[in-house]
């Protein structure tokens, strides 16, 4: 058994060396390039690992995307991306828009679009190209809560992730929060950009919340945009935008969940600040 | 059976006792029935005969990969060089007649040397084998309208005393074709063997095939995946010989009662590799949504491979990068095999400027035609295009504040939106020359409401030129 312990770390030696050799950064973490961001959260989030996007509402689903094509860019670097989405959601929200992702900064032909009929398909498809190392990131987008995306199911993601050492971004529009085995899991909805000239709406603008964090970093939130042109996060500059709407900066410190308009598309309960206390331990006792 | 022909029912086809009681094709069932009070007529069912017809060719494929219809209920196999494997040609007319009548089906058959002179003997002679260089003698008493020439032609000769093809054979072919036209002369000498004309087949052959035939119909499975494994070996074998991979694998399975199960697998570059193909096959059995059923047992195998591409071995590069590509086609053949060719899609740029018809996705396994270039994003603009498309887009209820600006607030979804922020117009003119001149011109905004959603909106038709109230649409929404 020593022997063959001995030979094993050999050969994982060897396969780090190689892996470095290949160009893979071998610190395995993928930054957002922004110092507010990466510093609290010790350098980014791990590359080998299951993180999990969740739209504030469905109306958000788009500002989630962006986040997460975002991320995907930033793991992928010139690899190319696997995105499984479920038949619906092209019905529900549109479908990929390839001219859209040039615009994010990102060449739709490294896509591998697969299209999945029902949420065991997505997740078959999103278990299989998270195993293959070869691939920059794996985006897997179910509709709504299907009843297989259970703990399993997310261990499975996550192991699978763990092994090859590529990003697998789970993307959902679901208020429920379950169980599960992801390192760590945001909240994103749309934030007001940075007005250009003639009032016309700038850089896509998200509004990001830290829901988990395997780390141990408790929740947090941050405000950020994408730079198409230097393919990275970056903060936006707040005065501006307090400027042209004082009423939703402000609302947003307090009482995040109170906009109104999209948040009725959510059920949450009605009692929302006992409720966001228990929501936080809720998300402990999953981990 | 009866069918309709002008105004009245005729019959068509009758069966053995029928025929005994003197009853003929093309009689009308009112005089039929005045002969025979107590017949049994059944309407003719054309499209079920042509199933059935169908069926018995895939059935026949099992003796030879060159089947073709002859209508009407008609097959022709062209069995040059496979009789010898069931045994001789006497043999395999046999085992073909077993099959044909423990299925309750009557038939003649014939073979000769011409499919033209098989047809003519099976229909209008006796049927039967006829050694090879018999075959004039065989078709000489045969009426001329086993030529298949045509009623009138049929007549015309009749009436020249010429009835048997045999009359004709002797005749100058030149006075025949100046009659009767080239066709006459062409048919004659094909019916005759003089000219030998092959059948095209209903299923092109493929480039590289291996079969296995059982004795005994095989029922199990697993004994089934290891004949697999070693049709698989042997196709590789003849790939590698060739210096060729296989793009597409087809797996026939000849069930015993008659029925014929294919599998296809493809990948997405030229492959010989027996256990990519094997993992490959595997996955197809189990994305199968009604199971391979052996049913009474399965008598043979047939691995196919319809489609070869040159396939040259490389020494890996020690980048590691030609790896990486071998693992993400490794993988997209995987999610095909489960998922279906037209389910794992890679987009390609179109060239066209209608929002619409800008990208399109296509099977990542399908080759790459002319690649056209994705469009550049202004230099440190936003996003002028939105992440996601609605396609048809959605209508929407808008309050504008002058008629060709920005709506001041919309309604989507039940939803009102205000907006606070909004860019354009941008002018989209419709692609008269695929749309056709009545489509509207789109003019495009780019809004943001109070909560941050970016959205883009347009508004088709134009103020006063276009007739009709403009109508307002959501398309995309923007990150």
């Amino acid at each position: 058994m020593p022997a063959h312990s001995q030979l094993l770390a050999d050969l994982r030696c060897s396969l780090a060396e190689a892996r470095q050799r290949s160009g893979r950064s071998a610190i395995g973490q993928v930054t957002f390039g922004l110092p507010a961001l990466d510093e609290p959260l010790g350098g980014g989030i791990t590359r080998a690992a299951l993180h999990e996007v969740y739209a504030a509402g469905t109306v958000d689903l788009a500002a989630a995307t962006g986040f997460s094509v975002g991320l995907a860019i930033r793991a992928a670097q010139t690899r190319p991306i696997l995105w499984v989405r479920q038949d619906f959601i092209d019905a529900e929200t549109g479908r990929l828009h390839p001219p859209g992702l040039v615009e994010l900064g990102f060449d739709p032909s490294r896509i591998l679009l697969v299209r999945a009929r029902d949420a065991q398909g997505v997740l078959r498809a999103g278990a299989e190209a998270a195993r293959c190392a070869a691939l920059g990131a794996v985006l897997i987008e179910p509709w709504g809560e299907p009843r297989q995306l259970d703990l399993t199911a997310s261990r499975r993601l996550a192991l699978a992730a763990e092994a090859s050492g590529v990003m697998t971004v789970l993307l959902r529009a679901s208020s429920r929060r379950d169980a599960s085995a992801a390192r760590t899991r945001w909240r994103v909805s749309a934030l007001p950009s940075q007005a250009l000239e003639s009032n016309a709406p700038g850089n896509p603008a998200f509004s990001l919340r830290l829901l988990r964090h395997r780390g141990g970093l408790a929740e947090r939130e941050w405000r950020v945009e994408w730079d198409r042109d230097r393919q990275s996060f970056q903060e936006p500059s707040a005065f501006q935008e307090q400027s042209v709407f004082p009423a939703r900066a402000a609302s947003t410190e307090t009482f995040p969940d109170a906009a109104p308009l999209s948040r009725s598309v959510v059920s949450f309960p009605a009692d929302r600040p006992a409720a966001a206390g228990a929501q936080d331990s809720g998300l402990r006792q999953a981990g | 059976m009866v069918e309709t022909q002008g105004n009245a029912l005729r019959l068509v086809g009758c069966d053995a006792n029928a025929a005994r009681l003197g009853l003929t094709r093309g009689l009308t069932l009112a005089d039929a029935r005045a002969r025979i009070p107590d017949l049994v007529a059944v309407e003719a069912d054309s499209h079920a005969d042509e199933r059935l017809i169908d069926r018995l060719a895939a059935f026949c494929d099992r003796f030879t990969p060159l089947v073709t219809l002859d209508p009407p209920h008609g097959l022709l196999l062209d069995i040059t060089g496979c009789a010898h494997l069931f045994g001789g040609e006497a043999a395999l007319l046999a085992l073909i007649a077993g099959y044909l009548h423990r299925g309750g089906l009557a038939h003649r058959a014939a073979i000769m040397g011409t499919p033209e002179a098989a047809h003519a003997l099976s229909r209008f002679g006796a049927g039967g084998i006829v050694p090879v260089g018999d075959d004039e003698s065989a078709i000489a008493p045969l009426p001329v309208a086993a030529l298949e020439i045509g009623a009138e032609a049929v007549l015309a000769l009749s009436r020249a005393g010429l009835k048997t093809v045999g009359d004709l054979a002797d005749r100058p072919s030149s006075a025949l074709s100046a009659r009767f036209g080239e066709g006459l002369a062409v048919r004659l000498r094909r019916t005759l063997g003089r000219e030998d004309a092959r059948i095209t087949p209903l299923r092109p052959p493929p480039a590289c095939m291996v079969e296995r035939h059982f004795a005994e119909p095989l029922l199990d499975m697993a004994g089934l995946e290891e004949v697999v494994v070693r049709l698989i070996t042997d196709a590789g074998r003849v790939l590698e010989q060739r210096g060729e991979g296989g793009r597409a694998f087809e797996i026939s399975f000849f069930r015993s009662d008659g029925a014929v199960r294919r599998l296809l697998i493809e990948t997405g570059r030229p492959s010989r590799d027996v256990k990519a193909i094997l993992r490959l096959y595997r996955e197809r059995i189990e994305a199968l949504a009604d199971p391979l059923d052996p049913g009474f047992g399965f008598d043979a195998v047939r691995l196919a491979v319809p489609v070869c591409e040159p396939l040259n071995v490389h020494q890996p590069s020690l980048d590691g990068r030609a790896v990486e590509d071998e693992a993400v086609a490794d993988l997209v053949d995987r999610l095909v095999t489960r998922f279906g060719r037209d389910r794992v899609l890679r987009f390609v740029a179109q060239d066209s400027h209608d929002p619409r018809r800008e990208a399109k996705a296509v099977p990542a396994v399908a080759p790459i035609a002319a690649r056209v270039a994705w469009p550049a994003p202004e230099p440190n603009g936003p996003p002028s295009r939105p992440i996601q498309l609605f396609e048809p887009p959605q209508p929407i209820e808008t309050l504008a504040q002058v008629p060709d600006g920005p709506p001041l607030r919309f309604r989507w979804r039940r939803v009102l939106h205000e907006i606070a922020r909004a860019e354009g117009p941008e002018r989209i003119a419709p692609e008269w020359w695929r749309d056709g001149p009545s489509e509207p011109t789109r003019d495009y905004y780019r809004v943001e409401d109070a909560q941050g959603r970016r959205f883009w909106l347009f508004r088709a038709g134009l103020y006063e030129r276009e007739e009709g109230p403009p109508r307002w649409f959501l398309h995309g929404l923007f990150a």
